[in-house]
């Protein structure tokens, strides 16, 4: 970030003038924006690992069982021979999933442009509380850094998915990850968690409070609507998986029995009596369903604003986008049973979940429709944002249609826990929240870093990806509908599957290619901060505030006053007006009329 | 040794790809250059986006083609499975088709309006028409699914004790299942992990002074006689297990510390499945496979695979350990008689004991 070295002789004094140090710049900013793109460049990092962890155990799904050099190399004791051990394939499967959710997708996601995008678009100078947010950014290294020790421990990472159920995970005896790798594991998510707090709160507080003159509620881009109620969300449901980490830590540690009750293991009965995993269950996905929305909301905020700006017409519908954001959120807290279905749970409660799970399609068939409205009659610009925007509609739209088999109770007898499942989940929160990160890095990194990306290394990052996504999850529906259950180390024990063999062959071939395709991204990502095209201030000729603000970053954003709302924020081609898109700042003109719908 | 390769090809792909974009940015460094998307990108990436669509449709048909023989959506071998199987076939109707026609829509849009310098797009920010039909159609739509869903869904679970079931139970521990038969009462024997004896051989923890257990039969494969409805106990004696029995549309976690529950009744022996066309298709494509898969083991001087004959199975799908993915039992239906000579066989729970 070298380039940027000289932008504090840039700073204006607006009262809170201090000399800034590489310390106090890089490191231990309270800046909103430096925080934002710290939160990026640590959630890619976790990214990359995260992905490395889904190539390797793809490879050993389609080739089980044989010896690989790659194994050797990285995986070390727990690949002899090259071959991959079934311990370590499990873990392999429970870090991925545990890093792709929180680390990527909810902290490098939210985090990067909840922080970047809040005061930036409200016109604030910063967050409500930049210590605050410095705090929230540590823990949240701090988090990674233990999470990524917990790989290193003699008797394996965390291995009992990445919904940690016990007994599995409360028993050292059941399996060498639910040792030293899970006490490791509930330490850095009890500390993921006090981060994500102290960040949403912080969001919350600063969108109620730091608004700038004229900026109402309904002036509001999706954006901040999307982080403010995700940052809700997040307030709500992560206090539950904390205090179920805490009682696991506990049943663990200090004896009690939370979760476990009448065990015999390895010959020995244990103490335990009277708890209920199916308790655990509860508390777990209290907050694992909302997780999912607290992942899907931000990216549905950055595509609708992107959509917009690179259509060069209003999102369609903003009212119902609002409302429909709202209403998911408030279905998410009122659904997580539909992950229990099966679960020994009453049955009575699988309908209930049945009802309230179903009725989340209809806000979401709302938001797609409008998405897709917003295109008609638009002039489009295929930027890489908004091809990235463009797929997470189709990603979204493949991924969520098979949510009304999953959450129908008694079709997800059949198919719960396996592929099918796999398949859902990543194309409607994995690859969709994914590319929603990614339309917002291409969009706004000149916004962060003051150039810009490649555009054409960006078209070849979509295409490939966007390929290699349907490639990968299509197929896998129809295995996991053929009854191929998940978190198989390998089927060659059932010989009922063999057929689905090549399958998994094809899958993770367009894996490894999807996984390697990243790397252009990654060459683009990083050769750009530093030699890419100097960016103008605002590239896209949008409407919303951040573009106001001067290329190279100065703390408090504007140099002088925060400019003032006067519209809201999707005035692109109205009639009456010369250009295409008329900023936010701008003044109604006499006679016309604030179309806010 | 493939994997290896397979990534150092893409390696060079990566790196052929790079050196094209070089010389394309180096190509256009004359022209404008700032990295925004000109006419030309939007016409190139319209048209990405018709073979983009294109390539969804194929890759459906392809799958459907190649996959869609599903047995886990045809030929159901319990009494609730069709019902399962067509609100199933229901559900994917309405998919593909909200699917094909929402893609095309979006794909087609963002082909047909791709930018054009000058031109200027349709200021159209709310239909409020537009809106309430497609929240009505979603909601119309999900009703039906909705009703029709609870209804199968209390069928299934709700278990009713005048058919007089077979009563048995699921006994699951990494990584293995054992079956329990409540004998001659039909009652199965109070239990409880507490009170296994290895020593004893009383394995599943049978409480010895129960009347109710003395009769009770401990297998270690499970038999169904066909038309019979069964009412299955589920119980785990260390970690969370689940009993998936994919053939019968079929599944419940079995929990430590409770015992949970599931009925159906069979419909089809395994003898008539197996001669079941659509299986026995399934099964000679299977011993294809199997057949070329054993020559390299051959080569080497191994044995060959064994040939895949058809059996039901129950198998765990609940990760539980290392050797989740070997955790199955095999499942037997058929006849009453066939049925009353094997359970005959089997030792009862008092005899089983090492004294």
């Amino acid at each position: 970030m070298s380039a940027h070295a000289d932008t504090h002789a840039h700073d204006e004094d607006h009262g809170h003038h201090h000399k800034e140090t590489f310390v106090t710049k890089y490191i231990f900013s309270q800046d909103h924006k430096m925080i934002a793109k710290q939160y990026l460049v640590t959630g890619t990092i976790m990214g990359v690992i995260g992905v490395l962890m889904s190539m390797m155990f793809r490879m050993q799904i389609a080739w089980p069982e044989e010896p690989n050099v790659l194994f050797e190399a990285l995986l070390g004791k727990w690949a002899p021979d090259g071959v991959m051990d079934a311990d370590i394939y499990l873990a392999l499967v429970t870090i991925h999933g545990t890093i792709m959710v929180f680390f990527v997708l909810t902290a490098g996601l939210s985090g990067t442009f909840s922080n970047l995008l809040i005061p930036l678009q409200i016109g604030a100078r910063d967050m409500a509380s930049g210590f605050l947010n410095m705090v929230s950014y540590w823990l949240f290294f701090l988090s990674s850094v233990i999470m990524v020790i917990s790989l290193f421990v003699e008797a394996g990472p965390a291995a009992a998915g990445w919904t940690i159920y016990p007994p599995l995970s409360a028993l050292p005896m059941a399996q060498g990850g639910s040792g030293m790798g899970m006490t490791l594991w509930l330490v850095s998510m009890a500390i993921f968690i006090a981060s994500s707090l102290l960040g949403s709160l912080n969001y919350i507080v600063t969108v109620i409070n730091l608004r700038t003159k004229g900026m109402s509620m309904t002036r509001l881009p999706l954006t901040i609507w999307a982080f403010f109620i995700t940052a809700i969300i997040g307030v709500i449901s992560f206090p539950v998986l904390l205090s179920a980490a805490l009682l696991l830590i506990m049943d663990r540690s200090f004896g009690t029995s939370f979760f476990l009750s009448d065990i015999f293991i390895q010959g020995e009965v244990l103490h335990y009596q009277g708890g209920s995993p199916v308790l655990f269950e509860h508390l777990f996905w209290f907050l694992g369903h909302p997780e999912v929305y607290i992942v899907i909301l931000p990216a549905m905020g950055l595509v609708s604003e992107i959509m917009a700006s690179n259509s060069r017409k209003p999102i369609f519908g903003y009212r119902a986008m609002i409302a429909s954001i709202l209403a998911i959120a408030f279905l998410s807290t009122i659904v997580w049973g539909h992950h229990m279905f099966v679960s020994g749970m009453n049955p009575f409660l699988g309908s209930v979940f049945t009802f309230t799970t179903l009725l989340i399609a209809i806000p979401s068939a709302v938001k797609a429709f409008n998405w897709i409205t917003t295109l008609w009659k638009g002039n489009l610009q295929m930027n890489p944002a908004m091809l990235f925007s463009i797929g997470f509609v189709s990603t979204f739209i493949t991924g969520g249609l098979t949510g009304i088999i999953l959450g129908d109770s008694a079709l997800d007898i059949n198919v719960h826990d396996t592929y099918f499942v796999v398949a859902h989940f990543h194309l409607v929160m994995g690859i969709s929240a994914l590319y929603g990160m990614f339309a917002g890095i291409y969009h706004w990194f000149p916004k962060m870093f003051g150039r810009m990306l490649n555009k054409n290394l960006g078209y070849i990052h979509f295409w490939l990806t966007a390929v290699c996504a349907y490639g990968v999850f299509f197929p896998m529906h129809f295995i996991g509908m053929a009854g191929l259950p998940r978190r198989y180390y390998t089927n060659s024990n059932f010989p009922l599957f063999d057929d689905l063999a090549n399958v998994n062959v094809i899958i993770t071939i367009f894996a490894l290619i999807g996984g390697v395709v990243q790397l252009v991204y990654l060459y683009n990502f990083f050769i750009s901060i530093f030699y890419g095209k100097k960016a103008t201030q605002n590239p896209w000729k949008s409407t919303t505030l951040e573009w106001t603000t001067p290329v190279e970053h100065i703390h408090g954003n504007w140099p002088g006053e925060i400019p003032h709302v006067h519209r809201w924020a999707y005035d692109y081609s109205k009639p009456g007006h010369d250009v295409d898109f008329v900023p936010q700042t701008v003044p109604l003109k006499d006679g016309e009329e604030e179309l806010q719908h | 040794m493939t994997a290896l390769l397979t990534i150092i090809v893409l390696v060079f792909i990566l790196i052929a790809i790079w050196q094209m974009v070089k010389i394309f940015d180096l190509a256009q460094a004359r022209s404008e250059n700032n990295q925004v998307a000109t006419d030309k990108d939007n016409t190139m990436n319209g048209y990405l986006m018709m073979g983009f669509l294109a390539f969804i449709y194929v890759i459906t048909i392809i799958s459907i083609v190649n996959w869609g023989d599903l047995p886990l959506i045809s030929n159901s071998a319990s009494a609730h499975g069709p019902t399962i199987d067509n609100l199933m076939i229901i559900s994917l109707v309405i998919i593909f088709f909200v699917q094909t026609v929402t893609q095309f829509l979006l794909h087609y849009f963002a082909f047909k309006y791709k930018g054009e310098k000058g031109k200027k797009a349709l200021f159209f920010a709310d239909n409020n028409k537009l809106e309430a039909i497609w929240t009505i159609i979603p909601v119309i739509v999900l009703a039906g699914l909705i009703i029709y869903g609870l209804n199968t869904w209390i069928n299934i679970m709700g278990v009713d004790e005048s058919d007089d079931p077979l009563v048995v139970e699921l006994y699951a521990q990494q990584f293995n299942w054992k079956a329990r038969y409540a004998g001659a009462d039909n009652t199965l024997g109070k239990a409880n992990v507490r009170l296994i004896d290895i020593d004893r051989a009383n394995i599943l923890g049978l409480d010895e002074s129960d009347p109710n257990a003395q009769d009770d039969i401990i297998t270690t494969e499970l038999h169904l006689p066909v038309g019979k409805p069964v009412l299955f106990k589920m119980r785990s004696q260390d970690v969370l297990h689940s009993a998936y029995m994919p053939h019968f549309r079929a599944q419940m976690n079995c929990v430590p510390g409770m015992i949970t529950q599931f009925g159906f009744t069979p419909t089809v022996t395994t003898a008539d499945m197996r001669q079941n066309p659509d299986m026995q298709e399934k099964v000679n494509r299977i011993n294809d496979i199997r057949v070329e898969n054993s020559k390299p083991l051959i080569a080497k001087g191994e044995d060959a695979l064994e040939r895949y004959e058809f059996d039901y199975l129950l198998i765990c799908n609940k990760i539980c350990g290392k050797s989740h993915y070997n955790m199955q039992m095999k499942i037997v239906v058929e006849t009453q008689e066939e049925y009353d000579a094997w359970i005959k066989e089997q030792k009862e729970f008092k005899n089983s004991l090492i004294n």
